[in-house]
């Protein structure tokens, strides 16, 4: 036995995480989320503005982070559609564009009433460019963008008429997995100008935004249980959208990742088990 | 006794006039104006910018229930052209007292007026200028002058260290491990009889890390050269390419052994990241290298290339910039490059004095950050102590919006 | 010559923009250049591309070790090529009723978009799901309290792994609660120890002091690499003379 887990093959380790989070996952395993302070300051940056601001949501992910960043842009989505704010949509990655669609399709199913294109919301798309775009356009909107996805040219679209740079947003919500994402957005526009902004990063890229909070960030998502907290804080606020399942994705993963996480911590005791027992017995590794 | 009416329609006028106003409601008034527009050049900028400041209408407080002002708009006009006409060139939200306009052209006049909006809509009587005015060229952005001298003292330092060493002065640079297994790493996969496995990060060429990345590349191309070792290079992008075939022929070269390049060892894949390690990944369980160098900037997929790096049994040299992934990197590599070590693994590697130098220069400049770190704090901290507007408060200000904040290092 | 006059043009281009960040008239150079950079790099995507096609052929031809792989990667090029080039299954735009390949080629429904969402999304979420379990096999190896180092960042990790979930709270929200009621008369008092809010600490303090040094290092380092290749101190990049 003893042999069994000195030698352990990893193809064990793995099948075993399969297990640990198929069984949450099937049973539909889910606990209550307290908003911490971050998250309350997300949630206040976007439900104090007056209703029908200018909001850029800048969503910069694909989608092998969709699973970790899809629940906080919908949720961000959702709760500035309930704010009757302006949405103008933009990616900097040429991968996220099918993610700005889904975005828009909560609008259109969930919102269709009292949402109208091209004057509720608008799709800008992407541009290539990475941090060379945000540096246009937040002197020259149409610059860079002189239509929108369907052809459409800016000059003739309500909402985008009236707008010459993103200096007008009285909010910028970036959503990002990587490069370039929220530490553009906030050196080339957010800090450059003042412009107020939140963002949603995965786990491992929000120690490297923590310096900015809250002067140059308001507020910071970091992690499926950052967007897990913001859903309970947005349907606390909202009850209306207990409704809906779609508005519970986040705080439904975070079952399988409690478990996930109690695996993990277990097989470190074992590992340390092992350690100190070979140590003992004077086995060589 | 009541006098008649001497107007036989008065009856009926005075009637209307009640509908009317009955009707319309409370009369909608127009905010009032705001007072004192001026305008003045915006400093350090090329001169197609002007600042346009005005004081808030009265109407315009923070207490006003219900709110009265929705916003200001700021119109302009070419002062030179009497034909021209205002037309809106920008708004201010309520309370801001201030608009930049950097849309101007350099050497034209322009007159600026202000109207504040109310909430309906209704427009004040404008406000205009006192005078027109132009933008004015600055030669130099003066805002960036402490990001100049900063600039010059990490710089210069790192010149001066390199003519020090030239001179033929040792300097003593402390033992990086992971630099010092490079040649142990190739060496072991010469006896093995197997390849060394190099990938440059994921990033395109214009990346310092990338170029970081092949900079060691040249030295370990050289080792393969040496020992006789199969190198592979999978890229991510086809700039990374061609630079990674010039460096490693050089190498090749410069080690006699012309004959042993092989161009095809060096490939384009993907530039789509995941796609990427999946192939690499792949060649890795297949072709089992004995070395593996990950040297440059990576992203999620570092642990996965470690990981299978490690289940091969493959001696593992890992160097990013990316901080993100440096805790991947250390848990599944043997030796990991942190930092500024993966920077200084060129100049390492060459032995070069002249290269060592830039190593103290480095040095020097953080020893510029730590001193400026703590003399900062404490400064801040006795600000806290001492009177909001007393001089240490000013210095701390200084500091934080001059030297370190948007005016300085942050650009 | 062959590596002297890139040289020049490196030390000439990199010093020029380095100076144009200072005058305002030459500010938005950078950009400029940025641009010019894309435009190459969009170019040598066909050689990129070119050079695939060859090697995987080649290793076709020559039935090389693995070379039914090869057969997958260039059908899988060529059949993306041919319907995102092509715009199969894609409508024309609103705007432009008259141009058939007017519409964007990633409109919903078209055969890329197909593509898009049946295959390439389920296999990036594959391989960034197989993290999850890189990190287990990880954690068991790496993961051992051999040293003080290791053993504090064994205590961080396990207090971050259940900090991070709801077991953080489970453990230490309701007891502490009980304890501050008890021992000071408040709920609250002893919050600060909750799993969760250390962790918030722990990301905030511990953690941002060590990223904001290791980048304060990179950033000397991207420094003083930056100058030694503009000084032509470091030419290994370069190639040979010959």
């Amino acid at each position: 036995m003893g042999n069994f887990f000195t030698n352990l093959d990893r193809r064990w380790i793995f099948l075993g995480m399969a297990v640990v989070v198929a069984i949450p996952m099937l049973q539909g395993l889910s606990f209550p989320e307290e908003p911490s302070e971050m998250v309350r300051d997300v949630f206040k940056a976007v439900d104090e503005l007056p209703d029908g601001s200018n909001i850029l949501m800048a969503y910069d992910y694909d989608p092998a982070t969709k699973g970790e960043l899809e629940p906080m842009a919908a949720t961000f989505t959702r709760h500035c559609a309930k704010k009757k704010h302006k949405l103008y949509f933009i990616t900097l990655w040429p991968a996220a564009v099918p993610m700005l669609r889904q975005n828009i399709d909560i609008l259109e199913n969930e919102f269709g009433n009292d949402y109208t294109y091209g004057e509720n919301y608008v799709n800008l798309g992407f541009r290539p460019g990475s941090e060379g775009v945000i540096k246009v356009v937040v002197t020259d909107l149409k610059d860079l963008f002189a239509n929108d996805v369907n052809g459409e040219a800016l000059q003739d679209i309500p909402m985008t008429r009236n707008i010459k740079n993103i200096q007008q947003m009285d909010l910028i919500v970036n959503v990002s997995a990587g490069t370039p994402g929220a530490k553009e957005w906030v050196q080339y526009a957010a800090s450059k100008y003042q412009i107020k902004m939140v963002a949603g990063v995965t786990g491992v890229g929000a120690p490297a935004l923590y310096p900015y909070v809250p002067n140059q960030l308001t507020g910071l998502l970091g992690a499926i249980k950052a967007a897990a907290e913001y859903e309970q804080a947005v349907s606390e606020a909202y009850p209306e959208f207990n409704d809906n399942p779609a508005t519970k994705e986040a705080l439904r993963r975070m079952g399988p990742q409690l478990i996930a996480h109690l695996y993990i911590v277990a097989l470190i005791i074992l590992g340390n088990v092992i350690h100190f027992t070979e140590k003992k017995r004077g086995v060589p590794r | 006794m009541i006098r008649s009416i001497s107007n036989p329609h008065m009856p009926r006028l005075t009637l209307l006039a009640i509908m009317l106003l009955t009707a319309a409601g409370p009369l909608a008034a127009a905010p009032r104006p705001p007072s004192q527009v001026t305008v003045t050049d915006l400093p350090n900028d090329d001169g197609t910018g002007l600042v346009i400041r005005w004081n808030l209408s009265p109407d315009d407080t923070p207490d006003a229930k219900p709110r009265i002002i929705g916003q200001y708009n700021i119109e302009r006009k070419d002062n030179d052209d009497a034909n021209a006409e205002f037309e809106l060139i920008g708004e201010a939200n309520l309370g801001e007292a201030s608009l930049e306009d950097k849309e101007c052209e350099r050497g034209v006049e322009y007159l600026y007026r202000v109207i504040a909006v109310g909430l309906d809509k209704s427009q004040s009587e404008p406000t205009v200028a006192g005078k027109a005015a132009a933008g004015q060229l600055q030669w130099i952005d003066g805002s960036r002058l402490w990001f100049g001298v900063i600039g010059l003292v990490v710089c210069g330092a790192v010149v001066v260290f390199i003519q020090i060493a030239k001179s033929g002065r040792e300097l003593k640079i402390r033992k990086i491990a992971g630099l010092e297994a490079v040649d142990e790493a190739v060496g072991r996969a010469t006896e093995m009889g197997r390849s060394v496995l190099f990938i440059p990060g994921i990033l395109d060429i214009n990346d310092m890390q990338t170029v970081s990345g092949i900079t060691v590349l040249s030295r370990v191309a050289g080792l393969a050269a040496e020992y006789g070792a199969q190198l592979d290079v999978p890229t991510s992008r086809s700039l990374v390419m061609t630079t990674a075939r010039e460096t490693v022929q050089a190498a090749y070269l410069q080690a006699g052994r012309p004959d042993a390049y092989n161009e095809d060892s060096i490939y384009y894949l993907t530039d789509e990241q995941f796609g990427y390690v999946a192939a690499v990944t792949g060649t890795m369980v297949r072709e089992k290298p004995a070395a593996c160098f990950y040297m440059g900037a990576f992203f999620a997929e570092s642990l996965i290339l470690a990981e299978t790096g490690n289940s091969i049994g493959a001696i593992q040299v890992a160097g990013t910039a990316m901080p993100s992934q440096l805790p991947f990197f250390v848990a599944a590599c043997d030796y990991t490059l942190i930092g500024e070590e993966f920077f200084a693994a060129s100049a390492y590697l060459s032995g070069e004095k002249h290269q060592l130098g830039s190593l103290k220069g480095q040095d020097l400049g953080k020893l510029v950050a730590v001193g400026l770190m703590v003399i900062g704090c404490l400064l801040a901290t006795l600000a806290g102590f001492s009177e909001p507007d007393g001089a240490l408060s000013s210095v701390v200000s200084y500091l934080k919006d001059h030297v370190l904040g948007d005016g300085g290092l942050l650009l | 010559m062959k590596r002297t006059i890139p040289l020049l043009i490196a030390a000439a281009t990199g010093f020029m923009l380095i100076l144009s960040e200072f005058i305002p008239l030459t500010q938005s150079w950078g950009r400029k250049v940025m641009i010019w950079f894309d435009i190459l790099a969009a170019f040598a995507f066909v050689l990129g591309g070119a050079n695939l096609l060859k090697i995987h052929l080649q290793k076709i031809s020559n039935r090389r070790v693995g070379w039914g792989y090869s057969v997958i990667t260039v059908v899988a090029f060529t059949i993306t090529m041919v319907i995102g080039l092509g715009k199969f299954g894609v409508t024309p735009s609103e705007a432009f009723p008259d141009f058939a390949w007017s519409g964007d080629y990633l409109q919903e429904g078209s055969g890329f978009d197909w593509m898009y969402q049946h295959i390439y999304l389920p296999l990036a979420s594959t391989m960034f799901a197989l993290l999850a379990f890189y990190i287990a096999s990880a954690a068991f190896r790496a993961f051992r309290a051999k040293n003080t180092e290791a053993i504090i960042l064994l205590t961080t990790a396990f207090i971050v792994l259940l900090g991070r979930t709801y077991a953080g709270i489970w453990l230490t929200a309701e007891p502490l609660a009980w304890l501050g009621q008890n021992l000071f008369g408040d709920a609250q008092a002893l919050a600060m120890f909750r799993l969760d809010v250390i962790v918030d600490n722990i990301m905030s303090i511990f953690n941002m002091a060590g990223n904001r040094a290791i980048m304060i290092g990179i950033a000397l380092g991207i420094v003083a690499l930056s100058l030694k290749v503009l000084l032509g101190v470091d030419r290994s990049y370069l190639g040979s003379e010959e």
